[in-house]
């Protein structure tokens, strides 16, 4: 077979691939750093409980972090560079932020109690600083990654309102995880932090627009605009939607727990497409396109090829380490 | 600050850190898969209560390789976005197929192998510590085939001044490809097998003498005895491969200048680029061209070969190559010897005898030892090239300043320096109560009568959760 037909489309399609990776990260790795923010209001009886929770995925999820820039190296290895280069300080405070994470949960569970209050901080600080500096970046990615002190602040911004969407998302998970009180505490966060949510979503799709006349023209032009439309409502209703339902939890037969985390889910993936549709066919804003930054179309088949193949058994094997641990979250115990 | 050079010892800082732990976990995941095996076949509770015990050191290995590894995937777009510009129609596919066959299936069934033991079948959870030990040798597989395309590039074209893939399977099958990865996995199951043997043998000098102990100081042991000789011949063939590669590099680690016959094997020297000769040489006469020509006249390349018309040096910095191959091999040489002297202990005399004990201590991290410098003398030795005659270190370098470079490296270093003190204390901890479980354990007869899994079986395996 000839796959020459194919190479044009082979850039969209590890976009694609590409942007899935982000958002599955996003979400998952968003309710387990989320989880980590969230130390900081949770009274210390509940935070075994709440490692619980996230301890058999955390892995696994940041795992799609690790897919989603390794598709950017592979797929678009210019703008890997541009991007990088441009975010080195921040990315490197993500870095720490994510190693201090992702080893204060094993050092934890070998602590003695005593001490369990240092890694306890670490592992706050360092989802608190993995959330900081991704949202940074998500600011400082909008507004085209110029050096500017409005890029700064915006970012800045961006930075608290993301890491206050991954409170809300993990505050969404513990109450689909936990029981009585937990539950009960976890159903405040949720309402606390959607506020600050929604403030960033509607910041970033303010500032998206007004950044680049490209995009306030794919926006607001007629008929775009109309086709458009259903995005920002359906976020829109989405938000009261939860708003309307947290005032009903924690329901005393735990019917609907699931709720909070699906619609959480559904609100990212709508900002998601958002931002899609906005940069779409910029990699780099206004400056790279995904088709100037593609790899020889001969290396990414041979990606593609295996990307299909092995995709869809990560997504069985996923769902069945998500079943085995289904369910209300119990004692981690290793034997 | 140049920032070639900060960035040059930041991602050596990284990969230096970083591979510490994969050299642990690889081997180790098919330790507690032969432990996990041994328990199934037997029923033999401290075949599971090894597995239960070395489960966690691989939890805890596993994590930090993890962490250390995604900064290092950040790295090369932070500090080297030249690497992916040239190469990435070859670097991104090997690494892309590490990330899909190997880095999924390690990271979601770990959660099964650590938390799953009751959530699931006994067969499901041996499935899954087999596929964790599966997926770290599949990672190992990919990243080794990427870094032996590093130094010995094959099947490929430069088109516009980029690499394009012509030959996937002479890539991947490039020529020092196979020997690189065997001798990388050999190093990995003797670092476990030292590990295993110096944490057992702490247990035995704070006074454990549990066949839960001994188990796992007989598995080490023996192991260890088993694996060096064979290491030994692979990194001999991995020589000869270099010399035929990559002469430059191996004239660094003789610290050979001039290409001629009757080279001696030089024990100690101090290498002087400046005057291009070595000073305080202490040799064996045609020891060099005896290992490498296997005859005493044999031509060994010189490194004043590899210096071009106009001065530029093309050769590696010789000291740094020179003396971590010294050190690597020494440290072979102390395996070899402490390996096979307390497996004839334990094999004869069915005894430990408390010298022995003491020396092992500090060998439990001699595979992290001869495991860095292998790496030191092999990437040094390619240098001035990131990728052998395609690109150089320098070109693939990116715009950050010096001074951003060396903010960064401080915060890794500071970081790496805090958790590897962390790493060892709860490594030694972790070995210390386990040691005072097994002083204080019934005689094994009674303990195998507990069928596991029973909660609370042992209060010493719980977790700290």
């Amino acid at each position: 077979m000839n796959p020459e037909p194919l190479y044009p489309y082979l850039p969209l399609i590890f976009a694609g691939i590409m942007g899935l990776s982000i958002l599955v990260y996003v979400i998952l790795d968003g309710f387990d750093l989320g989880v980590g923010i969230l130390f900081a209001v949770a009274p210390t009886k509940h935070r075994d409980r709440m490692i619980a929770s996230i301890g058999p995925f955390w892995d696994a999820n940041e795992t799609w972090l690790v897919l989603a820039i390794g598709v950017l190296l592979v797929a678009f290895p210019i703008a890997h560079g541009v991007i990088l280069s441009a975010l080195y300080l921040p990315v490197a405070i993500m870095l720490i932020g994510l190693i201090a994470r992702g080893v204060a949960f094993e050092f934890r569970a070998k602590a003695r109690a005593q001490e369990k209050w240092l890694w306890n901080r670490i592992f706050f600080g360092g989802s608190l600083v993995t959330a900081l500096a991704q949202g940074y970046m998500l600011g400082a990615y909008v507004l085209g990654l110029q050096n500017t002190w409005a890029s700064f602040s915006f970012g800045i911004l961006v930075a608290f309102c993301l890491a206050a969407s991954y409170a809300a998302i993990g505050a969404a998970w513990l109450i689909y995880k936990c029981e009585s009180e937990l539950q009960r505490l976890a159903v405040g966060w949720l309402q606390k932090s959607l506020v600050v949510t929604v403030v960033g979503m509607f910041a970033i799709s303010l500032a998206t627009p007004f950044a680049s006349p490209r995009i306030f023209e794919k926006w607001f032009s007629v008929p775009e605009i109309i086709a458009l439309l259903p995005l920002p409502l359906t976020t829109g209703t989405l938000f009261l939607f939860l708003f309307w339902q947290l005032r009903h939890m924690p329901d005393p037969e735990d019917r609907y727990s699931l709720v909070p985390f699906v619609a959480m889910t559904g609100i990212m993936l709508l900002g998601f497409a958002g931002l899609a549709y906005s940069f779409y066919p910029y990699v780099v804003p206004d400056q790279i396109t995904i088709y100037d930054a593609a790899s020889a179309p001969e290396s990414l088949l041979i990606i593609l090829i295996g990307t299909l193949f092995v995709l869809p058994v990560i997504a069985g094997y996923s769902i069945f380490a998500y079943r085995v641990f289904g369910g209300k979250a119990t004692e981690l115990r290793y034997d | 600050m140049d920032p070639l050079l900060l960035s040059r010892i930041q991602f050596g800082a990284n990969i230096s850190f970083h591979i510490l732990f994969p050299t642990i976990t690889i081997a180790l995941g098919w330790l507690l898969l032969y432990f996990k095996w041994r328990f199934n076949r037997t029923g033999d509770e401290s075949w599971m209560q090894a597995y239960f015990f070395w489960v966690k050191v691989f939890a805890l290995s596993f994590a930090l390789g993890v962490v250390s590894g995604i900064t290092m995937s950040f790295q090369f777009g932070t500090n080297w976005p030249g690497f992916m510009e040239k190469v990435g129609n070859v670097a991104g596919p090997l690494l892309a197929y590490e990330v899909l066959t190997a880095f999924f299936l390690e990271a979601v069934f770990l959660g099964i192998m650590l938390f799953g033991f009751r959530r699931v079948s006994n067969r499901v959870h041996t499935l899954a510590t087999f596929l964790v030990a599966f997926g770290t040798t599949m990672s190992a597989f990919w990243i080794i085939v990427l870094n032996s395309w590093m130094h010995t590039p094959t099947g490929y074209e430069i088109r516009d001044g980029v690499v394009h893939a012509t030959d996937w399977m002479a890539i991947i099958f490039n020529p020092s490809m196979p020997y690189r990865l065997t001798h990388m996995l050999l190093a990995s199951g003797l670092t476990v097998a030292f590990l295993v043997a110096g944490l057992s043998a702490l247990r035995y000098l704070v006074g454990d003498r549990s066949e839960g102990m001994f188990r796992a100081l007989r598995t080490g042991i023996y192991l260890a005895a088993l694996l060096i000789p064979v290491q030994i011949l692979v990194g001999d063939l991995h020589g000869l491969n270099t010399l035929e590669h990559q002469p430059a590099k191996v004239a660094a680690m003789e610290g050979n200048w001039e290409t001629r016959g009757n080279v001696p094997l030089l024990l100690f020297a101090l290498p002087d680029e400046e005057t291009r000769s070595n000073h305080f040489e202490l040799s064996i006469p045609n020891g060099a061209s005896l290992i490498l020509k296997h005859e005493a006249e044999g031509v060994v390349p010189g490194l004043n070969n590899f210096v071009a018309e106009d001065g530029t040096i093309e050769h590696p910095p010789v000291a740094p190559v020179f003396w971590a191959f010294r050190i690597m091999v020494g440290t072979g040489m102390a395996m070899l010897a402490i390996s096979w002297l307390t497996a004839w202990f334990l094999w004869k005399r069915k005894e430990l005898p408390l010298p022995l004990a003491y020396l092992l201590l500090p060998m439990a991290f001699s595979g992290w030892i001869a495991t860095l410098a292998g790496w030191y003398v092999t990437e040094i030795g390619r240098q001035p090239w990131l990728v052998s005659g395609v690109l150089s270190t320098k070109e693939a370098l990116g715009p950050v300043a010096g001074g951003m470079v060396l903010s960064t490296l401080l915060m890794y270093l500071a970081t790496y320096v805090l958790l590897l003190f962390a790493y060892l204390f709860v490594l030694t901890r972790l070995t210390l109560s386990a040691a005072k479980s097994g002083d204080n354990r019934p005689e094994p007869g009674v303990a195998g009568e507990t069928a596991l899994p029973v909660p609370n079986a042992n209060a010493a395996l719980q977790p700290g959760e």
